[in-house]
């Protein structure tokens, strides 16, 4: 059972107080896209070994969302940021980056 | 109105490691907004003379107080009989500024665990580090308890104020009652 | 025979007899004995039958590696199986019995299969159960059963209680032997919080048998100093009867604690489960020795080295009084000089090994007297339910026998193989040691936790370290490193020194002797518990079962209760023999917690009876109860389906209340659906989004229903929306909806759309909701008196804030019945009260509190759909004639994009219609409409189902709603239902709004 730190509250809590929500940055498509762009928002995920990205709200505290970067193999977690962006931040990469050279997602690497 | 009753009426018990009761009612109003916007920080403390509290924290005294909720949520604590006053005063002071504030009295319970073991009773039930270093009066947790979304804060040693949700609260009761069965001091605290 | 000792026994108090018993017969042992210890003093070595050839069975360790002795503990609400004596501290008055005889354990008639054992080798089972396939419902699966399972099930409910205790500390030290008290002194002394677990009742482990000097003070002494001193410490919690059960991601423990096992008088929970997050993990857990594999083995009487030891020094009790020692390692010789010097014999040792030069252990032996054979070891064992003697023969030769030498006991000794367990649990690997013949915890390869380094330290003899001097100091280091690890300054005490004592190399053997024939091997055993023999192990190799895991569910080697805690590393060593690769190819099998079965009530802790789990109610709760609801839970809520009244039954109750309500006035606790507040600027914006019509257009005092659809298309959710005033809006949700909508809401507000000015605040429980129903509405609420409710002032689909007898009040004029319909939110603090004065005033307009069981046929009467019934994830809008509730005019909301995807818009998707019987009986619920022809499976093919059927009192006549191809277009068809019942029920299409289809009655 994972921890997980809520980077909106502050508080570190065990994987029971939070809920996954799934990959990370996707990019909404709605009306007026083509059939491929939704069914890749739609139906398309990564399915990495390694570094993934994920959403997790903290549903029995405050009740965000926020994004993780975790490890799938070994269950590392490199950093948890809020959920208001379309990517993540530099810093995290860059720490990514040394644990894991070479390591890449989706389109950020 | 005299015929307004808590969830369960006041109920209490003892003969356990600690003392379970529901609090008498009390006044709660939700608060969201800029927690750094003006209108929101003299909403909060206009009606309770209380400080705004940091992240993490409850500013409380006797019935009154602001606890921290969210990046963009307080709670609001005021006498009952004084909610629709207060919740006047916070939507005056609130004015224009974008935000949100509602009576949430009657949608919650609010129980005391008292006692020298009353950490030792909502370690069982909570996955929090209630250590007396670690946890102490003037925190507020929201978190889980057994199977149901709690927050709690103490506003003094050995007294822990628990609210849950108005629906639970008779198996928030039941729970309390269960952890704080004779016979079930763990003896994890007291040794610090 | 095995009998207590004179005296002796450090753990036990002569002076405090206690009485138990065992197979009704009244026994005697003393204050600090455990179950095993107390029969082997009344000399009942033999206590159970193994599983499968129900071979006579006698205790054979002193711990948690105990396979054989399970007992049947207790009786009635108190009654556990499958106990292991030797884990099991006596109590004045514990009752226990052996399991898995019949009639007796001393004569089972089970014991044939013993007979049968060349015909039911490994895999017997799979081979014989599997021809012809017509047997296995009928004639296979009753015999499997009933051979199946160790013990019986208990028949009564539990009678204890249980708990779960969250507990953080920087460092965990799991095993309160000297290496385990030694890294929680060393850790301590930095300043790290420390909590140390101990599976026994008694700190030491097993140091104070084996004896040894410390810092110059004996052993046993410098455990009782480490114990008080950490005692002492405030920094340090101890805990006896405490096992560390597994350990998990990210530094997460369990701990199981026995707390009233060894006094069932106490007060307080049974078990306690702690749930810990450590910092860091050390595991101090020890070693267990390892049988030898030879004939006859398993010979009540023939026991592991150490367990002898121990029940000689720890319990003064004396399994035997010849006892041969066997061994192919120096400690057992601690046994026989143990023994010795307890005043019995021992006529030989047989050491399989042919060492140079004497080890100080041997000399000793040889001092002492003791014969000692090196090269030498047991071709069999003779005896039936108790060893008479062993046959000697040359470890290296096939066996043939050299001398028969009698004895009672037989203290076996393969070797040390560390309790890597915990280590292993969560991902740390092993390393093979070939001096030492045992896999041990590969350091450079420890569990990772959250910020990916290592937070398992193995200490001591889990760490495949054995003379204590090595034990002291690796613990003493690893308690510095986990001090370390969890942020604290290495303490600069040095590690205390022990003496350390020679000993001469062990040498590896797997099967005694070597070249055991056929026959010999057939009676070696290595699973006691299972009966996997090492013939079984090789017959396994030979078919093909080269992976170790294939191979451990063949023959079922390690599977039982004890999880091959004697087997696993023999099996494994036969097995590569066999595949003629060395161990480590091989491999282990994995190791899963728990490390000793744990008792179901601690895994539920609180969550029993009243607190099983949670049960919502509303602020009528006890009212409802009082007035004879059956219950219907929704979610964790618990909702009245009906009032029985007495004399009638559940559809009585539900006829008359769905008639009242249209006849009369009807009462609904509608409290448990959501109300979500969403204000701001944006909220209309946003409300556009989620709901698929209009809600920006909603005038301020207005309602207007919404359907909500994830982004997938398919409905999720639907309700009423009342605009409260320019920036405010509160949504109604389904019972199950509240939490789970208002979560959707902060999603999309949080994580897509997080500039828009909106909050979103769940009211539910602020309120008591009370649906007051039925033509005779208005004139009830009149009567209670307060604010205008004629249709003028409080039109259909309105709300109004004002005041009714005296309570603050909200009304809704929504309808989900059809009826004259307002739907009344008070403060739930004042929701029983306001009931009580609408039933008060009711009762001169035929009030009744009616259900959802009438909610529902009402509402299906009208044709009303509802989330859950007609919509089950696969459900769109179009699906169910609601076009009109899809926005033309807006651009975009949440599902319109899925909507577009062609097989949602595909014309022979499934539509809602009504059904209605031929003969005016009640659908089948779910059935499905049959077309023509069979589909690839042979299956009749399908045209459409049933998703809602009722009795109509109002109508008197069945009447249902299903989705069917084509439906719509099809008005007057009839279709055929197949029922479970055998028979076929046929229904025509129709529309689904039966009753008052111009709406006129809820507009009035």
């Amino acid at each position: 059972m994972l921890i997980l730190t809520c980077p909106c509250c502050g508080q570190t809590g065990e994987e029971s107080e939070f809920h996954g929500g799934g990959e990370a940055h996707l990019k909404r498509f709605g009306p007026g896209s083509s059939d491929a762009d939704f069914e890749g928002y739609m139906f398309m995920r990564e399915n990495p070994k390694g570094v993934h990205f994920e959403r997790w709200r903290h549903a029995y505290g405050c009740g965000k969302w926020f994004h993780a970067a975790r490890c799938t193999m070994t269950l590392e977690v490199f950093g948890t940021y809020p959920a208001q962006t379309t990517e993540p931040p530099k810093e995290l990469r860059d720490k990514i980056s040394k644990k894991r050279p070479g390591w890449s997602w989706g389109a950020f690497s | 109105m005299s015929k307004t009753v808590t969830a369960l009426n006041g109920a209490s018990w003892e003969g356990g490691i600690a003392h379970i009761s529901e609090a008498p009612q009390q006044g709660m109003i939700t608060l969201l907004g800029d927690l750094t916007a003006a209108a929101v920080i003299k909403a909060a403390t206009g009606a309770t003379g209380q400080e705004m509290p940091a992240q993490g924290k409850a500013q409380c005294a006797g019935e009154k107080g602001v606890c921290w909720m969210s990046p963009d949520e307080v709670l609001v604590l005021c006498p009952y009989a004084e909610i629709d006053k207060t919740l006047a005063k916070i939507k005056a002071d609130l004015g224009d500024t974008h935000s949100l504030a509602v009576d949430v009295s009657d949608a919650r319970a609010l129980f005391v665990v008292q006692g020298p073991n009353a950490r030792e009773v909502m370690a069982k039930l909570a996955p929090v580090d209630l250590h007396p270093a670690t946890f102490t009066p003037g925190m507020f947790r929201r978190t889980r308890m057994a199977q149901v979304p709690a927050a709690f804060w103490m506003q003094e040693e050995d007294a822990f104020n628990v609210i849950c949700f108005r629906s639970n609260a008779q198996y928030m009761f039941d729970l309390l009652k269960t952890a704080a069965q004779p016979g079930s001091e763990v003896g994890y605290f007291a040794a610090s | 025979m095995s009998t207590r000792l004179a005296s002796g026994g450090r753990l036990v108090d002569q002076g405090q007899p206690i009485n138990f018993s065992f197979n009704g017969n009244t026994l005697k042992g003393y204050a600090g004995d455990t179950l095993a210890s107390a029969l082997l003093a009344n000399d009942q070595m033999l206590v159970g039958r193994s599983f499968k050839y129900h071979r006579p069975r006698g205790i054979v360790a002193s711990g948690v590696e105990e396979p054989n002795a399970l007992v049947n503990l207790g009786s009635g609400g108190t009654f556990e199986p499958n106990q292991r004596a030797t884990t099991t501290e006596l109590f004045d008055g514990l009752q226990a019995t052996s399991q898995n005889h019949w009639p007796s354990l001393e004569f089972d008639v089970g014991a044939i299969n013993a007979k049968l054992a060349r015909f039911m080798p490994a895999g017997f089972y799979y081979k014989m159960f599997i021809h012809p396939r017509p047997l296995w419902k009928h004639v296979y699966e009753p015999f499997i059963r009933q051979a199946a399972g160790l013990g019986k099930a208990p028949k009564v409910r539990d009678e204890d209680t249980y708990e779960h205790f969250y507990a953080f500390c920087d460092v965990l030290v799991v095993g309160g032997g000297m290496a385990g008290l030694t890294a929680a002194k060393s850790a301590a002394a930095s300043g790290a919080q420390v909590l140390v677990f101990e599976q026994t009742a008694h700190w030491g482990g097993r140091a104070p048998v084996d004896g040894g000097i410390v810092d110059g003070t004996p052993v046993d002494k410098v455990v009782d100093k480490l114990v008080s001193e950490l005692s002492d410490m405030p920094n340090v919690t101890m805990r006896l009867r405490t096992m560390g059960a597994g350990v998990y991601d990210h530094g997460y423990v369990l701990g199981y604690e026995q707390l009233r096992d060894h006094a069932p008088k106490a007060q307080g929970p049974r078990h306690r489960l702690w749930r810990i997050r450590a910092g860091h993990v050390i595991t101090a857990t020890g070693a267990l020795e390892r049988p030898l594999s030879f004939a006859g083995n398993d010979i009540p009487g023939v026991m592991l080295a150490s367990a002898v030891r121990d029940y000689v020094v720890n319990y003064g009790v004396s399994p035997g009084d010849r006892t041969v020692v066997v061994t192919n390692n120096d400690d057992a010789y601690r046994t026989a000089l143990a023994i010795k010097h307890a005043g019995l014999s021992v006529p030989v040792i047989l050491d399989a090994r042919v060492p140079e030069t004497d080890s100080p252990l041997m000399t000793a032996a040889k001092d002492a007297g003791i014969r000692v054979l090196m090269g030498h070891g047991v071709a069999k064992v003779l005896g039936g339910k108790r060893v008479t003697g062993v046959a000697v023969c040359a470890q290296a030769g096939e066996g043939a026998i050299l001398e028969e030498i009698e004895c009672d006991t037989v203290a076996m000794s393969g070797g040390w193989s560390p309790v890597v367990h915990l280590w292993s649990h969560c991902g740390g690997k092993l390393s093979w040691d070939n001096d030492f013949a045992m896999f041990r915890p590969d350091v450079d390869k420890a569990p990772t936790g959250q910020d990916g380094s290592g937070f398992v330290s193995a200490a001591g003899a889990a760490n495949g370290h054995f003379g204590l001097s090595e034990v002291l100091s690796d613990a003493h280091a690893s308690g510095g490193t986990a001090a370390k690890a969890t942020g604290h300054a290495k303490s600069r005490r040095k590690a205390p020194k022990a003496e350390s004592v020679d000993e001469a190399p062990m040498a590896p053997v797997w099967l005694m002797p070597q070249g055991a024939g056929v026959t010999l091997r057939g009676k070696a055993w290595l699973d006691y518990q299972n009966d996997v023999k090492v013939s079984d192990v090789q017959l396994a190799a030979q078919e093909g079962f080269e992976s170790v895991e294939h191979a451990k569910r063949y023959t079922t080697l390690g599977m039982a209760t004890d999880q091959g805690k004697l087997s696993n590393i023999n099996g494994l060593a036969i097995l590569s023999d066999a595949l003629d690769q060395p161990i480590p190819q091989t491999g282990t099998t994995t190791f899963r917690p728990p490390y000793t079965p744990i008792s179901m009530g601690a895994i539920g802790g609180e969550a029993r009876g009243e607190v099983f789990q949670p049960v919502r109610r509303t602020a009528m709760y006890d009212w409802h109860e009082a007035n004879g609801a059956d219950w219907e839970p929704v979610g964790q809520w618990r909702r009245p389906l009906a009032y029985v009244q007495p004399g009638e039954n559940l559809h009585d109750a539900v006829m008359r209340e769905t008639k009242n309500v249209r006849e009369n006035l009807g009462l609904l606790d509608a409290s448990t659906l959501g109300k979500i507040i969403v204000k701001g600027p944006d909220a209309g914006r946003f409300l556009d989004m989620l709901y698929t019509n209009m809600m920006s257009t909603l005038k301020p005092g207005k309602c207007r229903y919404g359907l909500m659809c994830g982004e997938n298309g398919f409905l999720i959710d639907d309700g009423v929306v009342a605009r409260i005033d320019e920036d405010t809006f509160l949504c109604h949700t389904t019972t199950g909806g509240a939490e789970h909508i208002h979560g959707h809401m902060e999603e999309w507000l949080q994580t897509e759309w997080w500039d828009w000015k909106v909050y979103v605040a769940n009211v539910t429980e602020q309120y008591a909701q009370i649906a007051v129903v039925g033509p005779k509405a208005r004139a009830a609420l009149e009567a209670l008196g307060g604010m205008d409710v004629s249709q003028e002032e409080l039109g259909f689909m309105e709300w109004a804030d004002g005041s009714i007898g005296g309570f603050d009040v909200r009304v809704y004029r929504i309808s989900f019945s059809g009826e004259l319909s307002y739907e009344i939110a008070v403060k739930a603090s004042e929701g029983q009260a306001f009931w009580d004065a609408l039933m008060a005033v009711g009762a001169a307009h035929d009030v009744m509190p009616y259900g959802t069981e009438a909610l529902h046929i009402l509402r299906a009467e009208k044709g009303f759909i509802m989330i859950g019934d007609e919509t089950d994830g696969t459900v769109i809008p179009q699906d169910l004639g609601l076009h009109w509730a899809l926005s033309k005019k807006k651009e975009d909301y949440l599902g319109k994009r899925a909507h577009l995807r062609t097989h949602m818009a595909d014309p022979t998707r499934w539509k809602l219609v009504g059904l209605e019987t031929t003969d005016g009986s009640v659908l089948p619920d779910g059935a499905y409409a049959v077309a023509e022809g069979t589909n690839d499976n042979g299956q009749r093919n399908v045209q459409g189902r049933v998703t809602s059927t009722y009795h109509s009192p109002n109508l008197d006549k069945g009447i249902a709603m299903g989705l069917i191809l084509n439906g719509p277009d099809r008005m007057g068809e009839v279709l055929e239902f197949p029922g479970t019942d055998g028979k076929t029920h046929s229904a025509r299409i129709v529309s689904p709004v039966f009753y008052d289809p111009e709406g006129e009655k809820q507009n009035v």
